[in-house]
């Protein structure tokens, strides 16, 4: 896989004035033979939530443990607000860690774990106790300060190791997979906080998730990663709508890979694709597609759209403001003259706020569509009905590789 | 292995359940009762008659003259009191320093294995470590005397003490290094993280959760050195005498009964020494948490 690299998204979005909180310049991490970084560039913004989002074993933790400084950097810079802090051991880095398993102290109270960092710095005792308490009191956890981390429960670990590292006050927070050890309600909830959290705190967030939703719900940006490079970085609207690879749309919910040939570019970004059944689709593309390469497209399932035979699209939500089209309907080199992307349906998922549709292609493959089930609750398709597709304007997308 | 175990207990089969139990129930294994009885008599029947005869009046050690304390009375004021009292402060000093000794080396030692990553010559250290345990004691007793007359050293208490300081710390490195090996590196990394320098983030994190490994390791030293007959018996010189090699020196012109009181006195030092490290281990069997 190539590294692709974003120079735009890579820019810290909407800090114009100072530094950007970090920088990594052209890093590299190799362990003998084996390289878990491929040269990755970012600028991490002043207060900014930032994910760094991929599979396990892409290299995010890695990346993580470079800047808390556990991991030195093979080649490239580390730069923290301006100053460059390769080479400084943990301690003498201003940042802090919430650990995967939150890594407290077990022969400390909660109270002591909170001090610890503050009393390493040397901070005046009154100061210390004093801070200590308002941080078990912004986490919710101030009866709790004489316990021993094993009388706590696993929510309530997670806050004690978030009040520990922001105590000293860090200018930047890094959280490794933080909310991976909870169960599912718990985690949805603190997925809530940790952003309230962020924002009244006003310090930069890196956090660390190979969990997609978690990503999308608190970031400001993410970068997407995989294989030790970086794959994309963007807004959860960008990373989500404009995936640049497929990599990054296969990986980030759901979608439709299709196998296209660009037949024709047009300008403004655009090109025409033929699909392997004949059928013709224009496609939002980033950079500059050659004519006649195979390339991948992604269509989001849930902007794909079933229409009866002969009849109105199915309403899509806010269809009204975004008129949607079926597909080529006016292409001149359509076969056949019917509806280029139609299929049967072979099987409907009912899923409780959509359904799910997987439709045959004529071609053979297949493809996902999802619909409110709000919007066409009377719709009586079944499997082995014939059906055609819409395709929202701008939905389907070329992908680089 | 565990389902092929055997199911003879005729009562089996009536309650599927309770056959699966009794399957896995070691006492219900052919043979169980007489091995256990067995093994237990042949460990334990020669210590108890050594205890219980330590508390009988009569001088001979095999008729039972009813209760006494006359020969711990003997130990302490008789004749060779004070033969015994030398050689038994000779024995705890000799062990609490070698303990002492053994054990911040051990710790080091483990620190370094343990955390210290991959170096050349790991498997090697490893070895090194533990082969004092392998060593036939009467070859190391033997190499150590022909060692410290070689480079000159006099014999006495503080040849005693150097060997036994080498001997103790393949003991004292097993239960520490055990413990260290159940840390998770995450905690250094947490306290380092938070400020602490390396000395601080051992000092402040790692020591004390490695504190019940280093004791249970100093214990055992203790004891094993408190215990040790063979080594000290051939670097120790003239004059100078321990616990083991005092007894030894006894019994060589006859048992008498006051030797039975003085090793009943011995076993519960150690059995006091092995309580504690017992429980000392067992309270942080979980230093995660």
């Amino acid at each position: 896989m190539k590294r692709e690299r974003d120079p735009r998204g890579a820019r810290a979005g909407g800090s114009a004035a100072g530094p950007p909180a970090i920088e990594l310049r052209g890093v590299v991490k190799r362990y003998g033979s084996v390289t878990a970084i491929r040269e990755a560039s970012l600028e991490i913004g002043d207060n900014e939530f930032f994910t760094l989002l991929g599979p396990s074993g892409c290299g995010k933790t890695t990346l993580l443990r470079m800047i808390a400084g556990f991991e030195d950097v093979t080649e490239g810079a580390i730069f923290l607000y301006g100053e460059e802090i390769e080479g400084l051991p943990p301690n003498r880095r201003p940042v802090n860690t919430v650990f995967q398993q939150y890594a407290l102290f077990p022969h400390m109270t909660v109270a002591e774990n909170v001090a610890f960092g503050m009393q390493r710095l040397k901070r005046p005792a009154a100061e210390t106790e004093a801070r200590t308490r308002r941080m078990l009191d912004m986490v919710e956890l101030g009866g709790f300060s004489e316990r021993k981390p094993h009388q706590l429960s696993g929510g309530q670990q997670q806050r004690v190791a978030l009040a520990r590292a922001m105590a000293p006050g860090p200018k930047v927070l890094l959280l490794d997979e933080p909310l991976s050890a909870l169960d599912l309600k718990l985690r949805q909830a603190m997925r809530v906080e940790l952003k309230q959290l962020q924002e009244e705190a006003g310090i930069t967030f890196v956090f660390v998730t190979h969990d997609q939703e978690e990503a999308l719900t608190m970031s400001d940006r993410i970068t997407v990663m995989s294989a030790g490079g970086i794959q994309q970085v963007g807004t959860p609207h960008e990373i989500y709508e404009k995936p640049r690879n497929r990599f990054v749309a296969d990986f980030i919910g759901e979608t439709n890979l299709l196998d296209v040939t660009v037949e024709e570019v047009s300008g403004g970004g655009r090109c025409l694709c033929r699909l392997a059944n004949g059928a013709r689709l224009e496609c939002e593309a980033p950079g500059a597609p050659r004519q006649g390469a195979a390339v991948c497209i992604s269509i989001r399932p849930e902007r794909l759209s079933i229409v009866m035979p002969g009849g109105d699209s199915l309403a899509k939500p806010g269809g009204g403001a975004r008129a949607p089209r079926t597909v080529f309907p006016d292409s001149p080199a359509k076969p056949g003259g019917g509806d280029s992307l139609t299929g049967v349906i072979r099987r409907i998922v009912y899923l409780g706020t959509d359904t799910q549709y997987l439709v045959g292609l004529e071609g053979g493959s297949g493809i996902t569509v999802r619909t409110r089930n709000a919007d066409h609750a009377a719709l009586g398709l079944g499997p082995g009905d014939r059906a055609a597709l819409n395709v929202d304007e701008g939905a389907a997308r070329l992908l680089v590789d | 292995m565990v389902g092929a175990a055997p199911v003879r207990h005729k009562s089996t089969g009536a309650h599927p359940g309770a056959e699966v139990t009794a399957g896995h129930d070691v006492r219900r294994y052919p043979g169980f009762l007489p091995v256990t009885i067995l093994c237990l008599i042949v460990l334990y029947a020669p210590l108890i008659v050594v205890m219980v005869y330590s508390f009988n009046d009569s001088p001979s050690i095999t008729i039972w003259g009813g209760f006494s304390l006359r020969w711990y009375e003997d130990v302490f004021f008789g004749l060779e009191a004070g033969k015994f009292k030398d050689a038994a402060w000779n024995s705890l000093s000799i062990a609490a320093m070698a303990a002492t000794a053994s054990t911040v080396i051990a710790t080091s030692a483990a620190v370094g294995m343990v955390r210290g990553g991959a170096f050349r010559g790991k498997s090697a250290s490893f070895a090194l470590l533990s082969l004092p345990i392998m060593v036939p004691e009467i070859v190391t007793a033997v190499a150590t005397l022909i060692f410290f007359s070689a480079i000159g050293f006099t014999l006495g208490f503080a040849s005693i003490l150097v060997a036994h300081v080498v001997f103790c710390i393949p003991f004292a490195y097993l239960p520490i290094s055990a413990r260290l090996q159940g840390i998770e590196g995450v905690y250094e990394e947490a306290a380092r993280d938070l400020y602490a320098s390396r000395a601080e983030a051992f000092r402040h994190v790692l020591l004390p959760l490695m504190a019940p490994g280093i004791l249970s390791g100093f214990l055992l030293a203790f004891i094993i050195s408190l215990d040790d007959f063979i080594i000290t018996n051939f670097v120790k010189g003239a004059g100078v005498e321990t616990l083991p090699t005092a007894i030894f020196g006894a019994v060589k012109q006859g048992i008498k009964p006051n030797i039975m009181a003085l090793s009943t006195l011995m076993l519960a030092v150690s059995v006091v020494f092995v309580t504690v490290s017992w429980l000392v281990g067992r309270s942080g069997t979980k230093p995660g948490g």
